[in-house]
């Protein structure tokens, strides 16, 4: 966030104003009469002081021990029955220790600010420039340095709501937060790599759910991504062509289920397979089944299960990638077809030549997006199956359950937060490794800067 | 589409034998698009007729509702096929369950989350695509990592860090949860902005405007279409998301979301009762969103298409 301005690299002797604000912050400036500056910098140091001495010590060493005393029952001298005396909350330590962690990181980005911000005046005091007042430092703030004005909001947030719970999280896969393990009456500690193992190799049932669960991952994300891909290329071709009339009508159809809240109509898609749903009852109605015994089980048979929901995504996918496309296709220059046209090519070569490549080109990007959106596809598989039919040889999971509905379950139910934790590990590496193998190949993120 | 019609259409072509082709390609493609439609709306109209639907529970015998029949005390009732009494009923308070509530809770986080996160994410991208500095890399870097960490695997953490601070089951606690993070977001925004010339920035600096002046006077209103997509989607987000507000909300029904509201209508206990109060009530709130998307929908695409161009 602070950029290395040309000025710093001139190397001076650090003058002794300088080397004060080493170890008192804002020093420099106020000796050069930055009054606001320095005592800001001041203050934050002041601050930062009283903070680890009144708390942030002793968060960093509970920390480290997650608590040390039990809830237990005391006998006290002078009462009958013994009193029941709360010990330490493991979950508070750590989540005191990491915020704190934090703070010293910025603490230290502040101090490394307050050294150059003296550096800087010094240089301009012997180059006999102009010292910046107060109002100057904020003009830059509207120029040079508007970056940090723009970010400084949306970082603090970004680092409260995203980087702070996921660190925690992290820590939490290596302790032993589990059902066995619940503050505020137990204490939990730390384990090292004993979850990761435990999933991976040691605990058969649990590696068991783990690795069936990964497969099917892996299969829903794959179909899932694909059979809404093409299916909604080819939807936008067949309305994209020439002589096909009503293309706003057909369009808007399709678009009404995007505009429809996804869990209303997961939730109405539950009711329509169910047992005796619409479909069911219609089929019975028509005289293709005979009774509600021998109704289609969409959701209790795993492999019918497995393909309703696929089947239920592209009902729901299939309009985004369709407006999608439609809008490539309405952007591929007009002249390509009819130079393609003069050269004596035929709609299939021009098809397979001219658009698939286009399409293909321009939506790489969203379809490894899709691709790892589809492996956290939580609500999808949580509000329609409920991971259901549940599977006897898994470990609270289901057969429809993706690793993120299991971690869902582990969390909600179990109360097993640290192989929660773990899986959401487990699912991170899965997916980064393959953006990194796709995504950092394509064109757009390497010519990120080059492409505008 | 009348014979006529398609003639006209395919009037253009030379040979008989490929008019003949192609008048039956079009003919294909009509009947598969009008599939497509019956497919595509056959669920949402089942919804709209379970919200007039008199005969209780969740599953009708009958696709198109019948007239409702039933006994009591011996004697035979008959009701029409139609009627207003589930919106009546959802309008009622029971149960804790005050649907004006929960719209009303659902429409405020929904503005407010909305101001925020289009504030943060129009913010984040700008400087992401326009400015250069030190940590613009690795600032894009961390983002694409914490973007794939699954999300509510930091719920419990932020459930934790919202109950230390005593906010967790209010509405400020949504507010904050919808839009803190949402600087991340910035891919499809910054697609945008990366269109935008750079010669009107350079312009401007020369007739003296600083980088807040470039930004607020002269790429601003020229954004239109992407600020329009990321407050839809800002917008829309309160209105279906449901498990982070189940999450946080527990069972404090006061500040209920309609998510949690209609979802908690179709627990085993009650979906005899509510199922269609739950038609009524997704009626309502699809209405509204249905309205305001496809009205700006125009944006939504460019939004949508601009993104998948430019990653």
């Amino acid at each position: 966030m602070f950029q290395k301005k040309d000025e710093s690299e001139i190397k001076i002797e650090d003058s002794f104003a300088t080397k004060l604000s080493f170890l008192i912050m804002g020093f420099g400036n106020l000796s050069h009469k930055q009054f606001v500056k320095g005592i800001g910098f001041l203050a934050i140091e002041i601050g930062f002081i009283l903070f680890m001495v009144m708390s942030g010590f002793k968060n960093l060493i509970n920390m480290i021990t997650l608590g040390t005393v039990e809830t237990h029952d005391e006998v006290v001298p002078g009462k009958i029955l013994p009193v029941r005396v709360f010990g330490d909350n493991s979950m508070l330590f750590l989540l005191y220790g990491v915020l704190t962690c934090m703070i010293v990181a910025a603490f230290v980005m502040v101090w490394r600010a307050n050294i150059k911000s003296a550096r800087q005046v010094q240089l301009l005091e012997k180059q006999g420039k102009k010292i910046p007042s107060f109002m100057d430092d904020v003009r830059i703030y509207l120029d040079e340095k508007f970056h940090i004005t723009m970010l400084f909001l949306p970082i603090t947030g970004i680092l409260c709501f995203s980087v702070l719970p996921t660190i925690y999280m992290i820590c939490i896969a290596f302790t032993n937060y589990d059902r066995d393990h619940q503050v505020p009456g137990n204490l939990f500690h730390w384990v090292g790599l004993q979850n990761f193992g435990n999933m991976l190799i040691g605990d058969e049932r649990m590696s068991r759910t783990f690795f069936g669960t990964l497969l099917w991952t892996i299969i829903w994300a794959f179909f899932a991504t694909f059979t809404n891909y093409f299916a909604g290329i080819i939807v936008a071709l067949i309305i994209n062509q020439k002589d096909v009339k009503f293309k706003k009508l057909w369009r808007s159809v399709l678009v009404l289920t995007i505009a429809m809240p996804q869990f209303i109509s997961l939730l109405v898609m539950r009711c329509f397979f169910s047992n005796y749903g619409v479909v069911n009852r219609t089929l019975i109605n028509m005289g293709l089944i005979d009774g509600v015994d021998n109704a289609i089980k969409f959701f209790e048979d795993p492999t019918l299960a497995k393909i309703t929901v696929i089947f239920v995504n592209m009902w729901i996918g299939i309009p985004h990638t369709m407006l999608m496309s439609s809008g490539i296709l309405m952007n591929i220059p007009q002249d390509l077809y009819e130079a393609a046209t003069v050269d004596g090519a035929n709609k299939v070569q021009m098809f397979f030549k001219i658009t698939l490549p286009q399409i293909i080109f321009t939506t790489t990007p969203y379809l490894i997006q899709t691709f790892i959106g589809n492996i956290n596809n939580f609500n999808l598989i949580y509000l329609l199956t409920g991971g259901g039919p549940t599977n006897a040889n898994y470990y609270s999971a289901g057969d429809t359950d993706l690793l993120v509905t299991w971690l869902y379950k582990l969390t909600s139910g179990n109360r097993d937060y640290s192989l929660a934790s773990t899986i959401g590990i487990l699912i991170f590496i899965i997916s980064a490794t393959f953006s990194l193998l796709t995504y950092t190949n394509t064109k757009s993120y390497k010519e990120e800067d080059a492409f505008q | 589409m009348s014979a006529n019609n398609l003639t006209a259409v395919t009037g253009k072509a030379n040979s008989k034998s490929y008019a003949a082709q192609k008048r039956t390609v079009l003919i294909a493609s009509y009947v598969f698009l009008i599939v497509l439609s019956i497919i595509w709306v056959i669920p949402i109209l089942w919804v709209v007729l379970t919200a007039f639907r008199t005969e209780p529970g969740q599953f009708s015998s009958t696709f198109f509702p019948r007239p409702y029949t039933w006994v009591e005390d011996g004697m035979q009732y008959t009701a029409p096929a139609y009627t207003l009494q589930n919106f009546k009923d959802l309008f009622t308070p029971r149960e804790g369950f005050d649907f004006a509530k929960m719209w009303l809770n659902t429409f405020i986080v929904a503005c407010i989350s909305c101001v925020i996160s289009t504030f943060f994410a129009v913010a984040t991208s700008y400087v992401m695509s326009r400015l250069r500095f030190k940590l613009r890399k690795t600032f894009m870097n961390v983002a694409l990592v914490m973007g794939m960490f699954p999300g509510f695997m930091s719920m419990i953490a932020i459930y934790f860090i919202l109950k230390s601070i005593g906010i967790h089951q209010t509405l400020l606690a949504l507010v904050l949860v919808y839009s803190g993070a949402s600087g991340l977001g910035f891919y499809v925004c910054k697609g945008f902005f990366d269109t935008v010339p750079k010669a009107l920035d350079e312009a401007a600096m020369i007739d003296g405007a600083n980088k807040a002046q470039v930004f607020f006077q002269i790429i601003l209103p020229m954004s239109k279409p992407i600020i329009v997509y990321q407050a839809l989607n800002a917008f829309m987000g309160p209105w279906m998301d449901f498990i982070f507000a189940k999450f946080l909300m527990g069972t404090n029904y006061d500040t209920y979301t309609v998510a949690i509201g209609l979802y908690a209508m179709l627990e085993k206990e009650r979906i005899y009762a509510y199922f269609r109060q739950f038609a009524a009530g997704s009626v309502l709130v699809a209405v509204p969103i249905m309205v305001l998307f496809m009205s700006l929908q125009r944006y939504y695409v460019e939004g949508v298409t601009g993104g998948a161009v430019k990653g």
